[in-house]
């Protein structure tokens, strides 16, 4: 990993884990937005929303981490990251502290992970109220609806 | 000022910063006499300014040039030496073409001013004679003092990033409006509203005003082509001549550039493929120099241009062959393809149909990227080809692609933006007449539009955003469209407004989505996705082989090959062969109840709108093949006891043709493959893979006609 000794992550949870991104790669953080479905589109496109003119594409995180459904009237947040493809937002349940981070607390992703999960995960710091799960963006945005 | 064509006020534009060049060169040349390449310069700008004005047909500035560069010619060569007295005569020279842009800007023509004089003196200062009795230089020249305005000049060069962020801010601008438009209309301040109308119209017309400004005629790309043929047609020992047309249509800028590269390979390709050998044409009686025609106009805002060659044209089995032995495509596939189908395998990846590879075309790239590139602006392509006759490939893109007239239209529960350029018509549910219809072709709904058959689809169902719905259920708003020349129905839920979009690209992650080619923001601020044509077409898989009739417009040999195809009905009978039957003769499609059928005459009649409908069993009518085995005939569909019936009419007599199912509309060439075997038929022709009869309909009719039967008309 090339990230410096001390990292900042915004830190996120999904379905009960903990998930962080570096904060240089977050855009901003928005509350539930109205949404334009896109038929067709892979299950984990939620839809599209208008960001001051700019059209991004939302991923829910649970689908796209094969993870549990949330239920109809769950709250969510937007964590949106600026990519080369467009802006992408990314679907999650709550947002939490951004915190620091040092890569030698960092590990492979644990074994109990599987699945779309662990291959979308870079890893893991291991802090002491437990694990952070270091999302890969390139790889969580990397959906690709088939030709 | 009059109105001067596009190619003059350029011409003007640039030979005037070409003046202010060349009197700054010249006086400097007075200075540096030895300057090789200063001379050079200065000769360059005389010449094109000669070549530029004898295109335009500038009689007289053409010969004053042509005097002047002659001068410089011969300064250049060294022939001359630059003398204070030739310096004189070529400044004098370039005030006379000064005064002659203006006549031209003025008038049109280059003037009236007689500049015989000059060109004399050109030619004597050429010859280094001494000067006669001359008359004074200055007295052919107006004056440069006596520059009227009109020759300062008009037009700045402005950087193409500046206008293409303002096309970007008057996009947002666009989408302000239109939202501040939907709050204006629950407003109820006369003078609020008044001021939003203004903002409408000024947001329009800066709009307008900034899309112009992008706007350049496709000369820029046209005009490199005459070159790039010449030099191909010489490689590849060819003689080929390059017919232009419609070199002012105007299109947006980015576009211009964007389509150089796919122009250039259909060039390429049509010298290297499509023209023959200067032997070979002669042995097939065409004249030696094969035929390019490369033709540019609008169409419906979109733009058209045309790639036609008089060569030999595409051979589709050959087409066939090489995606078979190429594994494009399974063989048992390639047997059910249909000529314009197979014709379509040249924009598969890897498919060439060269006999060898040239340096030119011919490596099995070219083709797919062509088609690749106009799609990527937002455009189609379309190829025709006759075996022997040549091939015509026309590209349709859109003006512009920033910003475009789109019709927003709902279905499960979603609004969807068509661009306006795919778009037809719209057809308004309007009660029970438009069941009346939607008909039923083979199982898939069809409706008729002014005599003509047209597929329809679900819009909600194609995209699957709602369950399976009887289409016939409730009414319904359609959205004709086309798409590559053919048309076809687009059912809705509701059609809202038509209004300007602002195309946005979508994410990575929906690009691959055929039926979407972009999304954009709505009056509401909800986004919406625009709409696909050809992509959705291809969705719903909604494209029978049928075009509109009559197309007009395009140039010779597209013309040619367009007319001789006709759609074709396509048919199978109560004994499971196949027939086609000419799409203009049917006037409508029934399903009759087998009870209702009276026993007149052979086959039955019925009553039907009133008159007495003759029923036709083909099978029973025709003459037996005796080759074909035949299956018993059960005219009636087994669920319903209905009887499918094709009302044919021609020369005011109707009758009904029983036959099991509609298969298909497809549109063929009327060249018979095979002759008539039988009497009833025209002749065979292959339809998907299959030898299928075409029905002599005249000759249907006469052996149905019904002597007059008192009884039954009663």
């Amino acid at each position: 990993m090339s990230e410096a000794a001390a990292l900042q992550l915004c830190t996120f949870s999904v379905a009960g884990h903990q998930l962080g991104i570096a904060v240089a790669k977050v855009q901003e953080i928005l509350r539930a937005q109205p949404l334009t479905r896109v038929p067709l589109a892979p299950r984990s496109v939620s839809g599209l929303m208008n960001l001051r003119g700019q059209i991004a594409v939302v991923l829910d995180l649970r689908r796209r981490l094969e993870l549990p459904e949330r239920d109809a009237d769950a709250p969510v947040f937007h964590v949106v990251l600026g990519s080369e493809g467009g802006v992408v937002s990314l679907l999650v349940d709550a947002v939490g502290d951004v915190i620091e981070v040092s890569e030698q607390s960092f590990e492979p992703p644990p074994e109990t992970l599987r699945g779309a999960a662990r291959a979308l995960l870079r890893g893991a710091y291991k802090l002491e109220r437990g694990l952070v799960l270091a999302l890969d963006t390139q790889k969580a945005i990397g959906v690709r609806a088939g030709a | 000022m009059i109105e001067l064509d596009e190619i003059v006020r350029d011409f003007l534009t640039e030979a005037k910063e070409g003046l202010d060049q060349l009197d700054r060169d010249l006086v400097a040349l007075e200075a540096r006499p030895a300057d090789r390449e200063l001379l050079a310069q200065i000769f360059r700008a005389v010449h094109t300014i000669k070549g530029t004005c004898g295109f335009l047909d500038f009689r007289k500035l053409e010969r004053l040039t042509h005097a002047g560069e002659n001068l410089l010619a011969r300064l250049r060569d060294g022939e001359l030496a630059l003398t204070a007295e030739l310096t004189s005569g070529l400044l004098a020279m370039v005030d006379a073409i000064r005064a002659m842009l203006v006549a031209i800007e003025a008038t049109g023509s280059d003037g009236d001013a007689d500049f015989a004089p000059l060109v004399a003196e050109l030619a004597r200062l050429l010859e280094g004679r001494p000067r006669a009795a001359a008359p004074a230089l200055a007295s052919s020249a107006p004056a440069p003092a006596a520059e009227p305005a009109a020759a300062r000049n008009e037009s700045i060069r402005v950087s193409v990033a500046l206008i293409d962020r303002l096309m970007n801010q008057v996009g947002e601008l666009v989408l302000a409006r239109n939202e501040i438009l939907q709050c204006a209309r629950s407003d109820t301040d006369p003078a609020r509203a008044a001021t939003t109308q203004r903002l409408n119209l000024i947001t329009s017309e800066l709009q307008e005003g900034v899309m112009q400004m992008r706007m350049q005629p496709i000369d820029a790309v046209l005009s490199k082509f005459p070159r790039l043929v010449r030099d191909v047609a010489k490689d590849l020992g060819k003689r080929v001549r390059l017919e232009m047309d419609g070199r002012h249509t105007e299109l947006d800028k980015t576009l211009i550039e964007a389509i150089r590269d796919p122009l250039t390979h259909l060039l390429r390709n049509a010298i290297d493929h499509g023209i023959e050998r200067p032997a070979e044409r002669s042995a097939r009686g065409k004249p030696e120099e094969g035929r390019i025609g490369l033709r540019a106009r609008h169409e419906s805002g979109r733009v058209i241009i045309e790639v036609s060659d008089d060569g030999g044209g595409i051979q589709v089995a050959q087409i066939r062959a090489r995606a078979i032995a190429q594994g494009l495509l399974p063989a048992a596939d390639a047997e059910l393809l249909s000529e314009r189908q197979l014709l379509e395998l040249v924009f598969l990846p890897g498919l060439s149909t060269a006999e060898t590879v040239t340096k030119v075309s011919g490596r099995g790239v070219g083709m797919d990227v062509v088609k690749t590139n106009v799609e990527k602006l937002c455009g189609e392509i379309e190829i025709q080809s006759q075996p022997g006759r040549g091939t015509t490939v026309r590209i349709r893109i859109p003006l512009t692609l920033a910003i475009v007239p789109a019709l927003v239209v709902a279905a499960g529960g979603l609004r969807f933006a068509i661009p306006q350029a795919n778009l037809v018509e719209v057809v308004r549910a309007a009660g029970d007449r438009s069941h009346a219809r939607v008909e039923d072709l083979g199982g898939a709904p069809v409706f008729r539009l002014r005599g003509q058959l047209l597929p329809l689809v679900q819009l909600s169902r194609v995209l699957e955003s709602e369950p399976e719905r009887e289409p016939r259920e409730r009414p319904l708003d359609m959205v004709v469209l086309e798409c590559d020349g053919r048309r076809f129905g687009l059912g809705v839920d509701a059609v809202i407004d038509s209004q300007e979009i602002v195309v946005k690209p979508l994410g990575a992650q929906l690009k691959g989505i055929a039926a979407y080619s972009g999304a954009t923001i709505l009056g509401d601020g909800q986004v919406a996705l625009i709409l696909d044509v050809p992509g959705l077409a291809q969705q719903a898989r909604a494209l029978s082989e049928q075009r509109p009739r009559g197309d007009a417009g395009s140039a010779a040999p597209a013309q040619e090959v367009r007319r001789d195809r006709q759609p074709l009905l396509l048919v199978r009978q109560p004994d499971d062969s196949r027939l086609l039957i000419p799409l203009d003769s049917v006037a409508r499609l029934e399903r009759l109840r087998e009870s209702a059928v009276e026993q007149v005459g052979a086959s039955g009649a019925v009553q039907h709108r009133g008159r007495i409908l003759p029923l036709v069993r083909i099978g029973e009518l025709l003459p037996e093949r005796r080759a074909l085995p035949r299956r018993p005939a059960a005219d009636a569909d087994p669920q319903d006891g209905a009887l499918s019936v094709v009302v044919v009419e021609s020369d005011g007599l109707r009758v009904g043709l029983v036959i099991g199912e509609i298969l298909d509309v497809v549109e063929q060439s009327l060249e018979l493959e095979l002759a008539p075997t039988r009497a009833g038929v025209r002749g065979s022709l292959i339809v998907a893979g299959r030898i299928t009869e075409l029905l002599d309909l005249a000759w249907v009719l006469e052996q149905s006609r019904v002597p007059p039967q008192p009884g039954l008309a009663a």
